[in-house]
């Protein structure tokens, strides 16, 4: 039999494709909606199935552990902590590694690997190459994100030093582990480096004698029982560690590299949360409203269905079905997008963090969720309409609307209405008349230059994070570390060095903060007191002064920790005199990027018990001096690392930007796709419902010019009163995102750029241009007769 | 003796037109007998149209009773309002009101489609001489060939009564008498009660029985001694 669809049905299709126009600019905000929902979600289950099957098949390990030295025969006290399950020992060292180029020897840390390679906990990734030999001391594996950096190739022969002696080390190959998603440099670095920062794995026999570590370990990494409190876990290896100059255990959490990974997919985790539901939200309004108002049309057509019998039930369920099709069509491009662009964009951050596994999954629990929010809303959308169409007797329904009650506007009682003119006149009293309708074409018009607003604003506020943070609060553009604490007197040579403008010196160490059972550990930074580089900064810009007295700790801390200004702390010491002392939080400042304690440099001194010493010296240099100055200062004996500003921004910006750059693009054009598909129906159905009045028109001579000023001038009117407020919502969710996007890494400051207000302003003008455009042509074809002739 | 059909006693409507009220009947006593021809005559808001709505089903009077044979439609529900419209009322408007997506045959099928024995929709459009133009959209159509597409889809369903609101008021002379002869052609061989509605009084020759309103009442209503065939009515 073949197929014959109802004469209802083939109405269905029909109509479906005559409003192709505009059934396909919805369906391309339903799919926009639902893809842009659907490609963070995914993307986001997707990196974090990854990542824990990556941690799962190379065990990496639950708490990890340093110390000066312990025989090998701790390890077995250790394996006897209840809820411990497997500990692995191992041999770290920080050595040099001696590359040619200007001035740059970066820092390497080695760590032993048992024979064969196969360790038990936080296995090694070999990515290409071999193993080192057994017993060999002068083969390792290097990490590959260094590797790449450096282009060095499995095979190649490196300089390193080791233990204060120059050894040739072949590079068997290139690895990496699930410790190193981040290269995270010693020492509480804020910020990932793969370019001064390197990893070299070497068989345990062939390197321990070289660090004098026969028989002894200096590194623990330790998985627990599954339901081990790991509380008790830490205490129980501190405990056992303690004589051995154990420097505190941590857990998996504050793994430098997890830490960091952590933070981005919270960040991502965040990002797919909420911004998905605003574009979800906005899309399914937008459906709603176009929707309802197309139905509105079909006024006199539901009226003569009725006329010819047939039931409400019979007449919605054909409304639903051009409902469904034109959401089905989105909601069909929108997973398909959505898959696409999500595996896309998983296979972008998966290479980014370098997981050896990446599934991409999106399951179905997304993409239904999805289509029946924007299905939903549709249906709700055409359903409001309809209800009222359906409430008509059929009489009424068929019988031309009332006519509209017409006022004069404020401005025309105001007495300006002369100077608009008639049709002026005309355009202010059709958008006076229909006070909501305007509203909510308007707020459509304007919800869709805030998502505009909104997939910009991670940019901006990176932009912004870095331009305070390393420009504004940071006056220096070299940083130098000091292997250990140095006497003030370098800073002085420093200064006197070629190209030199100023140089002052700075006390950072490492500690611990406890607040009850929490605690971070983190940097304290001590300023001398004329300190002239160094800034604090809070979030609005404002500079802060540095604390006479006591510590100022960032704002994010005292959230994380539960302490306020006034509290004292107990801080665990690494440096100087380790033990334990207290802190007076004298106050907190806003700072966006990390969280630390700052104070006086002699305030941490005697902190220490340590003479007038510093850590870091600062530089402020001719940027054309400092690879000369990095190269002089290298040679300096003590001198751990020469950093400079712009390279540290460029990391950075590689770092946690490019990640933002590709979600900005993506949001951005679902954004703008959401946008036009308004502005063009909100224009169309505008046509559609004022046909007759401007047939009147040209029939009573007015020109093709005259009548499009009256209906364009509406929309240009809409579209301007939708500007302000869609600039103002925009920065509202902004302000939103950025309360629930909050990583303990940074804090994202709502500070958006001119160029993002006039990029989403640009967007809907466009748009509007566009739709102004095809409007125009649909009014120049306008049937006189015809439209005069029939009612509707 | 003929039995009515439709029965009126007392209906009165009022509208509420924006700001202002119109009483547009004032209690109206009305029959529709099987099989008859009734022409409607009377000024422009003398409550025509609100009457053959009110009839129809499709419109329900201020105050009044309204009975379709033994059935009271002013107690009836929408639903069955529905019933009532889908299972024994054949419409027939000023515009036509065709599905301007749909062909001819199709728009009598929206029709057939859901009537419990109609008669096939291309015969229904013989009936009405549209045999050759079966599958043509309403904009392919004249205004007449129109209106012959909505005596055809009101026919198809074999009604009970055929209620035309102005079936010519939007055509040209030689149109309008086609469709004339189609619905006299419809109420002489399908004998199917059928009222007019007009205010083009010629028109009203063609009835059995002339009703006159004016101002919402019936002012006069007269018998046709002799009908005389929709060929010869001049207007």
């Amino acid at each position: 039999m073949r197929f014959s669809p109802s004469a209802l049905d083939r109405k269905l299709i029909r109509d479906l494709k005559g409003m192709l126009g505009q059934g396909i600019t919805i369906s391309l905000v339903v799919a926009a909606g639902i893809s842009g929902f659907l490609t963070l979600r995914a993307t986001y289950s997707s990196l974090l199935e990854s990542r824990d099957q990556y941690y799962e098949e190379y065990r990496f390990g639950d708490v990890f552990a340093q110390l000066d030295r312990a025989p090998e025969s701790v390890a077995e006290r250790m394996e006897s902590v209840p809820g411990v399950a497997l500990v692995h020992t191992r041999v770290a060292e920080s050595a040099r590694i001696l590359m040619e180029g200007p001035a740059q020897s970066p820092q390497a840390l080695i760590l032993s690997l048992p024979p064969g390679g196969d360790a038990p906990l936080n296995q090694v990734l070999l990515r290409e190459g071999r193993w080192p030999g057994a017993g060999e001391s002068d083969e390792a594996l290097l990490l590959d994100t260094f590797a790449e950096r450096w282009e060095v190739a499995a095979g190649d022969t490196l300089g390193v030093v080791m233990n204060g002696a120059l050894r040739s080390v072949r590079i068997t190959g290139l690895a990496t582990s699930p410790e190193f998603i981040y290269p995270m440099p010693p020492g509480g670095a804020l910020i990932p480096d793969d370019e001064r920062f390197a990893v070299l794995w070497m068989d345990r026999r062939g390197m321990a004698p070289i660090f004098r570590m026969e028989g002894a370990f200096n590194d623990v990494v330790v998985r627990m029982n599954p339901g081990a409190l790991e509380r008790e876990v830490l205490a129980g290896i501190d405990g056992v560690l303690e004589p051995y100059g154990g420097r505190g255990a941590v857990g998996r959490d504050l793994q430098p590299s997890n830490f960091i990974l952590d933070g981005e997919l919270e960040q991502l985790r965040q990002f797919s949360t909420v911004v998905p539901i605003i574009f979800l939200g906005v899309a399914a309004f937008l459906l709603n409203m176009v929707l309802s108002r197309l139905l509105h049309l079909q006024r006199t057509q539901v009226a003569a269905l009725k006329a010819l019998g047939y039931h409400d039930s019979e007449v919605g369920l054909h409304y639903l079905k051009m409902t469904l099709g034109v959401v089905i069509a989105g909601s069909v491009l929108g997973v398909v997008l959505g898959w696409y662009l999500g595996r896309a964009m998983t296979l972008f951050y998966g290479n980014f963090f370098g997981f050896p596994i990446l599934e991409f999954r999106m399951g179905w629990r997304a993409p239904l969720a999805g289509i029946l929010i924007a299905g939903g809303a549709g249906v709700i959308g055409a359903f409001t309409a309809l209800r009222k169409i359906l409430a008509l007797s059929p009489a009424e329904a068929m019988s031309p609307e009332p006519p509209a009650r017409y006022r004069p506007t404020l401005p025309e009682r105001m007495g300006l209405g002369r100077l608009v003119g008639p049709m002026g006149r005309m355009v202010l009293r059709e958008l006076g008349r229909r006070p909501l309708r305007t509203g909510l074409s308007a707020l459509g018009i304007a919800l869709a230059i805030a998502i505009v607003v909104v997939g910009r604003f991670s940019e901006d506020a990176m932009n912004y994070l870095m331009e305070e943070q390393f420009y504004r609060a940071w006056r220096e553009n070299v940083t130098v570390a000091f292997a250990g604490p140095t006497p003030e007197r370098a800073i002085r040579e420093i200064a006197a060095l070629p190209g030199v403008a100023h140089a002052e010196g700075m006390r950072v160490t490492s500690v611990r903060m406890y607040a009850g059972h929490r605690w971070r550990d983190v940097p304290l930074q001590g300023y001398p007191d004329e300190a002239r580089l160094r800034q604090l900064l809070d979030a609005d810009g404002r500079l802060r002064p540095f604390p006479d007295e006591g510590v100022v700790i960032t704002e994010k801390l005292g959230e994380v920790l539960g302490i306020a200004p006034g509290d004292s702390v107990r801080v665990t010491l690494r440096e100087g005199r380790p033990g334990e002392a207290t802190l007076r939080i004298t106050g907190t400042v806003d700072e966006m990027l990390g969280m630390q304690g700052h104070m006086r440099m002699s305030e941490l001194n005697a902190l220490l018990a340590e003479g007038p010493v510093v850590s870091q010296a600062l530089v402020q240099i001719d940027p054309r001096d400092v690879d000369a100055l990095e190269a002089r200062l290298m040679e300096w004996p003590g001198v751990l690392d020469v950093a400079s500003r712009d390279a540290l921004v460029e990391r950075f910006r590689e770092q946690s930007a490019e990640m933002l750059t590709v979600m900005t693009l993506i949001l951005t054009l679902f954004a703008s796709v959401i946008a036009a598909g308004v502005v063009y129906n909100n224009a169309r159905v505008a046509v559609s419902m004022r046909e007759r009045d401007l047939a009147s028109l040209r029939v009573l001579g007015f020109s093709r010019r005259e009548i499009s000023t009256v209906l364009l001038g509406e929309m240009g009117v809409q579209v301007l009163i939708a500007i302000p407020p869609g600039l103002w919502i925009g920065h509202r969710l902004c302000v939103w995102i950025a309360g629930t996007v909050d990583p303990e890494r940074y804090r994202l400051p709502v500070v958006l750029s001119a160029e993002t207000y006039g990029f989403a302003v640009s967007v809907i003008l466009v748009a509007a241009t566009a739709s102004a455009l095809l409007v125009r042509r649909k009014l120049d074809r306008l049937d006189l007769i015809g439209v005069l002739k029939t009612r509707e | 003796m003929p039995e009515p059909v439709l029965t009126t006693r007392g209906v009165t409507r009022i509208y509420e037109m924006g700001e202002i009220q119109v009483q547009a009947l004032r209690g109206v006593d009305f029959e529709l007998m099987e099989s008859e021809f009734l022409v409607l005559v009377g000024a422009s808001g003398s409550g025509k149209s609100t009457l053959m709505n009110i009839l129809g089903g499709l419109d329900r009077p201020t105050d009044g009773t309204v009975h379709f044979r033994d059935q009271e439609l002013t107690r009836a529900s929408d639903r069955e309002l529905t019933e009532y419209r889908r299972n024994h009322v054949g419409f027939i408007f000023q515009f036509y009101n065709l599905m301007p997506s749909l062909t001819a045959r199709e728009n009598v099928s929206l029709v057939t489609e859901i009537t419990r024995d109609p008669m096939p929709a291309d015969e229904a459009l013989a009936l009405v001489g549209l045999e050759h133009r079966l599958d043509h959209f309403p904009s392919q159509l004249s205004g007449g060939e129109q209106q012959r597409v909505a005596v055809a889809r009101a026919i198809a369903k074999r009604p009970e009564l055929l209620l035309c609101d102005e079936p010519t008021g939007a055509l040209d002379y030689r149109s309008g008498v086609v469709v004339l002869e189609v619905i006299e052609r419809v109420n002489r061989e399908l004998g199917t009660a059928t009222a007019v509605i007009t205010h083009n009084a010629p028109i009203s020759a063609m009835a059995s029985r002339v009703v006159t309103l004016h101002d919402g009442a019936i002012d006069e209503e007269r018998h046709n001694e002799a009908r005389a065939p929709a060929s010869e009515i001049r207007w």
